[in-house]
């Protein structure tokens, strides 16, 4: 894809992110904040891998300094989808222990932590 | 080609850039704007499906097929599998009543994308893409990922794969009624 600019990645990368931030605030459902969540991982993702594939080098930097920063980037998204994994299953483990003692999951309804 | 769009040539790649990622942001919108959370999840499905393609789009072949077997495979599976034991289908939807902040999120939401994309965005899109070489071509293979990871990133590996055991039992410890 020689003919897109990295602004057309970034900017889809920061569109999703805004509309996870988005649902996170305005939704009431866990399940769907929890997707919105994963929803800004990705855009992350994606992010990472357009810089990875558009960097700049000066000239006198080798093939094998170019290719570690290119792999620099693959590396944290293999990660972030490790720590993703993680959340959901934890996370969605929280939303049915919740749903046990209480059979509401209305998010503003939640309040046991408060003073 | 001589057409352009705020100074970026319009070629073909370009164009179906636009049709995948508007896609994509299009399914995004969904998962926020759907009142069912099947619908949402479904959306879901298919902007991760979109990503994935864009990865290869980005010579990150491994990567991409790494996101459709994790997120469309394994993740969304969880979701819609919690949803289905929760029973939030068409029937228990929650009652989105119109309060106050709703519109502040919204509001707030385009803020942070005008003012994060006016300083960012004008910038970037004159940013070309580096030529490859063959060999760095294969930069987004198996081969070269799998060599990276479990040499130059091998501490970071172990520590993520603890993470993903503690993960495990403690999301089974969570949801299971007696131990």
């Amino acid at each position: 894809m020689n003919g897109v600019p990295l602004g057309a990645y970034v900017g889809l990368g920061l569109f999703m992110f805004t509309t996870g931030v988005i649902g996170v605030i305005v939704r009431k459902s866990p399940i769907v904040i929890f997707m919105c969540i994963e929803l800004m991982l990705n855009s992350v993702n994606l992010t990472f891998l357009a810089f990875a594939r558009y960097q700049m080098h000066a000239p006198s930097s080798s093939s094998e300094q170019v290719q570690r920063s290119m792999m620099a980037g693959q590396m944290m998204v293999i990660f972030v989808m490790a720590v993703a994994a993680a959340e959901v299953a934890v996370g969605l483990g929280i939303i049915m222990a919740i749903f046990r003692l209480r059979d509401n999951v209305d998010i503003d309804e939640m309040n046991l932590l408060r003073g | 080609m001589n057409q352009t769009i705020g100074g970026v040539p319009i070629t073909p790649e370009l164009m179906l850039f636009g049709v995948i990622g508007g896609a994509a942001a299009l399914c995004a919108v969904g998962v926020v704007a759907f009142n069912n959370a099947v619908r949402s999840a479904l959306c879901l499905v298919v902007n991760f499906f979109l990503l994935a393609v864009l990865y290869f789009t980005l010579n990150a072949e491994m990567l991409g097929i790494t996101q459709v077997v994790v997120y469309t495979g394994a993740i969304m599976v969880l979701f819609l599998f919690v949803v289905m034991l929760l029973n939030l289908g068409g029937s228990k939807m929650l009652h989105e009543k119109p309060d106050p902040k709703k519109f502040v999120g919204i509001l707030l939401g385009c803020a942070l994308f005008v003012i994060l994309g006016a300083q960012i965005l004008p910038q970037l899109m004159q940013v070309k893409p580096m030529e490859l070489t063959p060999e760095l071509a294969k930069y987004g293979g198996p081969q070269a990922v799998g060599r990276t990871l479990f040499t130059e990133y091998a501490y970071p590996f172990e520590a993520v794969s603890v993470l993903l055991l503690i993960g495990i039992v403690g999301s089974i410890l969570l949801a299971k009624r007696r131990i």
